[in-house]
């Protein structure tokens, strides 16, 4: 018989779990409750198991997604990954550097490029933030995707140069028009092997048969610009290293990273663009971040981990405060759900949810990414919402469901259960969500209509079955799992 | 008898993947066409005869047909300064009318808002596929997106009828007694109360509707049906977004555009055959455009990304005939071996907002841009 916790403490690590990963099933929840919340903590941000994925069957039964040359098909790899995976918040914030660093496979013409920066971001996304700022600028996609290979000696192009101020580092407003340009120049020289052909099969823009040609770094020294450069009051012989180390320095820098960070983990922050005129929703949340990048020399999980164990991460109007995204709406039904140990066509079909929900994973819009919040929700997207996760949880055998049944069925402990305490113990185990009270009269009278809950004898049991599996899909319908 | 203009509706025929101009309008005579393309061109015997020394690609013949009766309007060469060859964000471009930087608002969106500024009417545009083209989206538009009429509705795997309308019944009761809980509650409220009745309201249109005319078996078919099952029944709709595709033809295209062609031009003949019918083809404009036109020369098989291209309206209101003008395929003119557009996209879309649809275009395409006059509204 597992420890008896509060209800106080496992809403508080349900409410970890959804946000540093993609939600818990029962058996994880239990067990992150016994080693307790900062430890858990601590094991998010050091994972020590390996992504085990099966890339032998992968092979086998997914060739595409083995090849990762179209877009659905990487999109259903990482979606499987997602759901998979035994370290929630090294998939989380790949998931979240993927929103700030915003590389789509659209341009790119296959998408391995964009999932081995997803590698990248995967192995090196909670370390330190110049060593991924540096790295960022030496992948292959980003620079066929912001045109480096075309920032030239002489002859620059600013694309990278803006937008790593802009988009990644900085934010508008803390760097000028010349730091840009002096920013590209830094850049020069920085390019994939071979770019010119590259650069002509990528605008041709066909799969085949060039889909296998991977794309590597190289810096060119003899088309670097070795002049002087001014950038950000620092001048010298500048390389993209020194802009690089010079960026992190920047008091801008974690405070731009936290909000981001905020916005993805804790509450909706108001898109980007209008960061530089409003101030954050909570500005002594953003300081404690920023002072834990600069006490650990620039390391991303130290901001995480100042972030979580904070109260304004803890506390109880944070939860639920986050409208989802598709993608945490997808791959966390799923989840609870189960029964997607192998890669099967339901990746395929859960791409298509998302992408109809307005999240096409590793095909953000723009460079400018997803900006989530309310704009997630409209009435297209809201019939996708409900029939995806109604649909997903219609399945009484998968292993999930069957488990929130034994749940159910202990809770019940040989006696009958009455609708109200149905509905409780169904509230409590798809968040807890706390819904409000005609909420909860409508999800009491719903379950009362389908009949009692005991499980007697095998009769009873098969109805208890139907009545639990029909009431969690209408569960899932409320408001209050659009939110997390 | 028209309607007024409240009452005036579209149909936007999305050809996605960038529909080769040069091989739908041909200019099959010019000696460039032919230096150009000496794989992938279609010839004289093979093109249906146009006019102004143009040919029709042979699979366009029902736009051909329209085109004699003088419902088509033939819009040459259109695009947008520094054209750009990424599928993704020329549509974009299209779909926002921002082509300089990128937008978060649909033009179609910001109509929307327009026509219903407080949502009331939750089909004022249905959109045929599962996700929603970003020319529809702006906060507050409501917008139901359809892959099929006849099951389309919340909680519609659920299969037996009696437990559907129980599960339904318990939704809508939930969601309106949750309004009052503050602002996001609201918004998620009331989102998924207009989903829920705009769901009604369309899945009872298929039972509405009785007509003669046989639609093809392919997609766009399928969608130019639902949208004039939807036109039909009146229930409030004047945007319907259809698209097809891909006209991403890199290989085997003279095959794979002309069976693209047969399917929305034979989509579009049977979605005016059955308006017309039905009486109700006068207040209807059908708007066909593509993200992009395609390299001049060929590149053995196919064409690669372009930039400028064809778009057309139909309908009863078009004045047909040619609009602006055919872009020079002379060398000195290209942009990057590419046709130089001559027209910008959004004077159509002005015209479309402005003089059809009584919208005022200026803050949707963030300027003035001079009108085809291409619409016959008296």
């Amino acid at each position: 018989m597992p420890t008896v916790h509060s209800k106080q403490d496992v809403a508080l690590m349900a409410h970890l779990l959804r946000r540093a990963g993609f939600g818990a099933t029962l058996q994880e929840l239990d067990r992150c409750l016994e080693q307790g919340y900062e430890a858990t903590v601590e094991a998010l941000l050091s994972p020590s198991a390996p992504d085990a994925v099966p890339e032998d069957l992968i092979r086998r039964y997914h060739v595409d997604q083995s090849d990762l040359r179209n877009h659905a098909a990487g999109a259903a790899y990482w979606i499987y990954r997602m759901v998979q995976t035994p370290a929630p918040l090294r998939e989380k914030m790949s998931l979240f550097w993927h929103r700030v660093f915003a590389t789509a496979a659209t341009k790119l013409i296959q998408a391995r490029m964009v999932a081995n920066q997803l590698d990248m971001f995967r192995d090196h996304g909670m370390g330190s933030f110049q060593d991924l700022l540096l790295r960022l600028s030496r992948d292959p996609a980003m620079m066929m995707w912001l045109d480096n290979q075309d920032n030239h000696k002489g002859s620059i192009n600013e694309n990278y140069g803006r937008e790593i101020l802009e988009l990644f580092s900085m934010g508008v407003g803390n760097y000028t028009e010349d730091d840009i340009k002096e920013c590209a120049r830094a850049f020069t020289g920085w390019r994939v092997v071979n770019p010119d052909y590259m650069s002509i099969r990528m605008r041709n823009n066909t799969a085949r048969p060039y889909g296998y040609i991977a794309w590597q770094f190289e810096y060119d020294d003899t088309d670097h610009d070795h002049d002087e450069k001014t950038f950000l009051g620092q001048v010298g012989d500048l390389n993209g290293e020194d802009v690089v180390a010079i960026i992190c320095r920047q008091e801008a820098t974690p405070r731009f990273i936290a909000r981001h960070l905020y916005h993805f983990f804790v509450a909706d922050e108001v898109p980007v663009p209008q960061w530089p005129h409003t101030a954050p929703r909570d500005p002594q949340a953003i300081d404690l971040m920023c002072q834990a990048y600069f006490d650990s020399n620039y390391d991303i999980s130290a901001m995480l981990r100042a972030m979580f164990n904070a109260d304004f991460f803890k506390s109880e109007a944070a939860r639920f405060a986050r409208v989802k995204s598709p993608v945490e709406m997808v791959v966390g039904t799923l989840r609870m759900a189960g029964g997607l140990e192998l890669p099967s066509t339901d990746t395929y079909a859960a791409v298509g949810v998302c992408a109809a929900m307005g999240q096409f994973p590793m095909n953000p819009p723009s460079v400018e990414g997803w900006q989530g919040g309310s704009e997630w929700i409209n009435t297209g997207a809201y019939v996708q919402r409900v029939n995806f996760a109604s649909r997903v949880l219609s399945d009484p055998g998968k292993p999930g469901i069957q488990a929130i049944i034994g749940r159910i069925r202990d809770l019940a402990n040989g006696r009958g259960l009455s609708a109200e305490e149905l509905v409780d113990a169904c509230l409590h185990i798809v968040g807890p969500l706390e819904v409000p009270d005609s909420t909860r009269d409508g999800l009491i009278e719903y379950a009362r209509s389908w009949g009692d809950v005991d499980f007697a004898d095998a009769a009873s049991t098969a109805q208890a079955e139907r009545t639990i599996v029909a009431l969690l899909q209408l569960v899932v319908t409320t408001q209050e799992y659009q939110m997390v | 008898m028209m309607g007024d203009e409240k009452n005036r509706k579209v149909v936007v025929v999305q050809l996605s993947g960038g529909n080769d101009y040069l091989n739908c309008v041909v200019p099959y005579n010019n000696p460039r066409y032919i230096d150009n393309r000496p794989n992938v061109r279609l010839s004289e015997d093979q093109i249906i005869p146009f006019d102004n020394g143009y040919g029709l690609n042979p699979s366009m013949q029902p736009v051909k047909d329209l085109y004699d009766e003088g419902k088509v309007a033939v819009i040459h060469g259109v695009g947008y300064p520094q054209p750009n060859r990424s599928h993704f964000r020329s549509m974009d471009i299209w779909h926002t009318a921002e082509p300089t930087k990128v937008g978060d608002k649909g033009w179609l969106g910001q109509a929307i808002r327009e026509m219903t500024p407080d949502g009331d009417n939750v089909v004022i545009a249905v959109n045929f596929a599962a996700a929603l083209p970003r020319a529809l989206v702006t906060l507050g538009a409501p917008v139901a997106s359809v892959t099929d009429l006849n099951s389309y509705g919340l909680l519609n795997h659920i299969d037996a009828a009696p437990q559907r309308s129980q599960a339904l019944d318990a939704f809508r009761d939930m969601y309106s007694r949750a309004l009052g809980n503050g602002p996001v509650m609201d918004y998620l409220s009331k989102t998924g109360l207009d989903a829920l009745r705009g769901a009604d309201i369309l899945s009872a249109v298929p039972q509405k509707y009785a007509s003669t005319v046989e639609y093809g078996s392919n997609p766009f078919a399928k969608s130019a049906k639902s949208a004039a099952q939807v036109l039909l029944a009146d229930v409030g709709t004047r945007i319907c977004y259809t698209q097809h595709g891909s006209f991403d033809t890199h290989t085997n295209e003279v095959a794979l555009q002309a069976r693209l062609w047969d399917d929305v031009a034979g989509g579009i003949r049977d979605l005016y055959t059955d308006l017309k019918t039905h009486d109700a083809s006068d207040d209807v404009l059908i708007f066909v455009f593509s993200e992009f036109g395609r390299r001049v020369k060929d590149n053995g098989n196919g064409t690669d990304h372009g930039s400028g291209g064809v778009a057309f309206l139909i309908g009863d209101r078009v004045k047909g005939g040619h609009y602006s003008e055919y872009p020079s395929l002379d060398d000195d003119k290209l942009v990057e071996g590419d046709l130089a557009f001559n027209l910008d996209f959004r004077s159509v879309y002005s015209e479309i907002l402005e003089d059809w649809m009584a919208v005022e275009a200026k803050p949707i395409v963030n300027g003035t841009y001079e009108k085809l006059g291409c619409l016959n509204l008296n």
